[in-house]
């Protein structure tokens, strides 16, 4: 993200959209309510009615995968009115030529017919958070998980450009990661075309650099990504490595996965739990928990902070770090590294942004980066005054309509998410006495119409099924999503949602719409 | 009765909340918020809350596990790391570098990761490395 957690409490406007923060991220929600008690209005665009969108000032209910038609809406009618930063856009941003023509192209009308908002709505949000001091922008995979995801990013970047809305304290885009480590395996380089700290595999200068430090012959030609190598079991790829992941629950179309899990000639999985993926390994390493190492996490405001190590792991079980040195020593590697901080020095040398980063300096507060030397303070914000790149640029999004939409076969639109209780997979939540005693059972929600058309009751089986598989989960009869919609949570192994969802990708980030896809609900056989 | 707080991070969402680990006698007993903690300022979610819960789980691997026809038999460290290394190795003479692939994690340190992209990178001359974020 730009700017840091405890910013947003001083913002003016937060518009959220994708994503339900009161539910997946429940103490940055306590800065947004902090930010509505000091006179800030929050707006929620999803297209269900989810509990961070009851708490807000303004709802807009879209139609699933509209997203780019609303902001254009809005964009047009800031240009419209002159509401602008005309004087940001001058001094620090390119492109805005041609970005203009592309929102000239749009109409109010145009976007409220596509997204289903009444134009007079689209236009108080447009001016709400153009004219607001300072506004911020908060996101999650609502957004991401697309297939135009990376156009809908573009589209939040390009809106907050165009009312200057970046690079102080209080504005800026919140894009908020899922898992407590996402922003540290991207920074570290775990992506198929970069180092760590982003540095792309395919400059030479770089991998120079790499090939001197590593003493090692480094490829030039991007990777394959999880998808793609899921996709290439058995032919490209023979051989994998698996580490703390459980694409059997997690990637969209899963029955497909588990096949492709089966192709594989050595599969390798470290875990701490025998997992829906570990099942299918050759060879299973049991690995260690966050209470069983030392190292650091880095959080979504791009904080390293440390993991300290409270008890040793059971069994035999290793700490991951120490299994990775040991493997990488039985591959010729010299990985003599003698503890993570050991680690953490190479990174200091070979990624500049984390140069700064020792872990001297982060036993108290933590540290954000770009911190290049033991100087530094570290980022709070960032783009203030200029762009890491130098000028902003304006791209022109491009629209896609989900891949699947409901049909005569499939009537019913699918989306999945998160819920507060459980995470992820559920490999750990629902392991957790307190946590599955809130929730234990896989369920869908359902609107009241739609359950009386079924004849379904709170807690009766419903079947869910799509082209790619079937499930059957309760009926939770709410209100919250529109008629002719079901949400479905993904942690549950027994019912995995991810049986349904549709493996369509985006292009460019690789990443699923598992936001969309289309199925048919019956009443079940309970 | 040895009893100690470990002051450490929470393993769940990226929000990061700083978090007190109660230890009894080599036990995680109890998860507490932390109010130094820049991130939450003492406070935690009910998964924070519970962060302890899964750690002493009786369903936790404590054994390396080789897959011999449709089960799993216990094997010594020392065989399963020389395994892996000869299975990869083979594999990449067989069918080329190209052939191996990884996923690291997004629930895994930085010092993990890092090492991991290392591992493929520098061990097989490619860059079939990735994690599953998109999630
Ligand atoms: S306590 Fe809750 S909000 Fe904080 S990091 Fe953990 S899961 Fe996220």
């Amino acid at each position: 993200m730009t700017n840091s957690i405890t910013d947003l409490a001083g913002s003016k406007c937060i518009f959220i959209i994708g994503s339900n923060a009161a539910e997946s991220h429940p103490i940055i929600m306590g800065e947004i309510y902090k930010a509505m008690d000091a006179g800030g209005v929050v707006i929620v665009v999803d297209p269900r009615r989810t509990a961070v969108a009851e708490n807000a000032h303004i709802h807009l209910a879209i139609e699933p995968g509209t997203d780019i038609p609303l902001l254009a809406g809005m964009m047009r009618h800031i240009m419209d009115e002159g509401l602008y930063n005309a004087e940001f856009i001058e001094e620090r941003v390119e492109g805005f030529e041609e970005f203009r023509k592309f929102v000239e192209g749009w109409t109010v009308e145009e976007a409220s017919r596509q997204c289903g908002i009444e134009p007079s709505m689209i236009r108080r949000v447009a001016e709400i958070y153009a004219k607001a001091d300072e506004s911020a922008v908060v996101y999650c995979m609502g957004i991401t998980q697309h297939v135009c995801g990376s156009d809908n990013v573009i589209a939040l970047c390009d809106l907050t450009m165009l009312c200057g809305h970046v690079g102080t304290e209080h504005s800026g885009l919140y894009p908020l990661r899922g898992q407590n480590n996402v922003q540290g395996a991207c920074d570290m380089g775990a992506l198929p075309n970069v180092y760590p700290a982003y540095q792309p595999v395919a400059d030479p200068d770089i991998r120079a650099k790499f090939e001197e430090a590593w003493g090692r012959p480094l490829s030039d030609k991007p990777g394959l990504t999880v998808v793609e190598m899921v996709r290439s079991a058995g032919s490209k790829i023979r051989g994998l490595f698996i580490m703390a992941e459980n694409p059997a629950l997690s990637e969209p179309d899963v029955n497909h996965v588990v096949e492709s899990l089966r192709k594989f000639d050595f599969l390798v999985v470290q875990d701490i739990f025998m997992s829906e993926t570990a099942r299918f390994a050759d060879l299973v390493l049991p690995g260690s928990s966050f209470a069983e190492k030392d190292g650091t996490f880095t959080n979504t405001e791009r904080r390293f902070q440390l993991v300290r190590k409270a008890v040793d792991p059971p069994g035999s079980a290793k700490d991951d770090f120490s299994i990775l040195c040991l493997l990488g020593n039985a591959l010729g590697l010299n990985f003599n590294y003698e503890s993570p901080a050991d680690v953490m020095s190479e990174i200091n040398r070979l990624a500049p942004p984390y140069g700064g980063i020792t872990y001297d300096r982060l036993e108290r507060q933590g540290l954000q980066w770009p911190c290049p030397n033991e100087e530094h303070p570290g980022t709070r914000f960032l783009h203030q005054g200029r762009f890491t790149r130098g000028k902003g640029l304006f791209v022109v999004p491009n629209h896609v309509a989900p891949k699947e939409l409901p049909d005569e076969d499939y009537p019913w639109y699918l989306s999945t998410g998160r819920m507060f209780a459980h995470y992820h997979t559920g490999t750990l939540t629902r392991r957790a006495k307190q946590l599955d005693r809130e929730v234990s059972r896989p369920y869908g929600e359902i609107n009241s119409e739609d359950a009386a058309k079924l004849g379904v009751g709170e807690g009766g089986a419903i079947r869910v099924t799509s082209r790619r598989g079937s499930i059957v989960v309760d009926a939770k009869i709410t209100d919250r999503v529109r008629k002719g919609s079901i949400f479905i949570p993904f942690h549950f192994a027994e019912a995995r949602a991810n049986i349904l969802t549709n493996p369509a990708l985006d292009p460019r980030s690789k990443t699923p719409e598992y936001k969309v896809c289309a199925v048919r609900v019956e009443k079940g056989e309970s | 009765m040895d009893c100690r707080f470990v002051r450490t991070t929470c393993p769940f969402c990226g929000t990061g909340c700083g978090m007190l680990l109660k230890v009894v006698d080599g036990r995680v007993v109890d998860t507490l918020p932390d109010r130094e903690s820049v991130v939450g300022r003492g406070h935690l979610c009910i998964k924070g809350w519970s962060a302890h819960e899964f750690v002493h789980h009786p369903d936790r691997l404590t054994h390396p596990l080789v897959k011999k026809g449709d089960s799993f038999e216990r094997i010594s460290w020392e065989e399963a790391i020389s395994l892996a290394a000869e299975k990869f190795r083979g594999i990449a003479e067989q069918y080329g570098n190209d052939a191996i692939g990884g996923f690291s994690s997004a629930k895994c340190t930085n010092e993990e990761n890092y090492l991991f992209q290392k591992l493929i990178r520098a061990g097989f001359q490619n860059n079939n490395v990735d994690h599953c974020a998109r999630l």
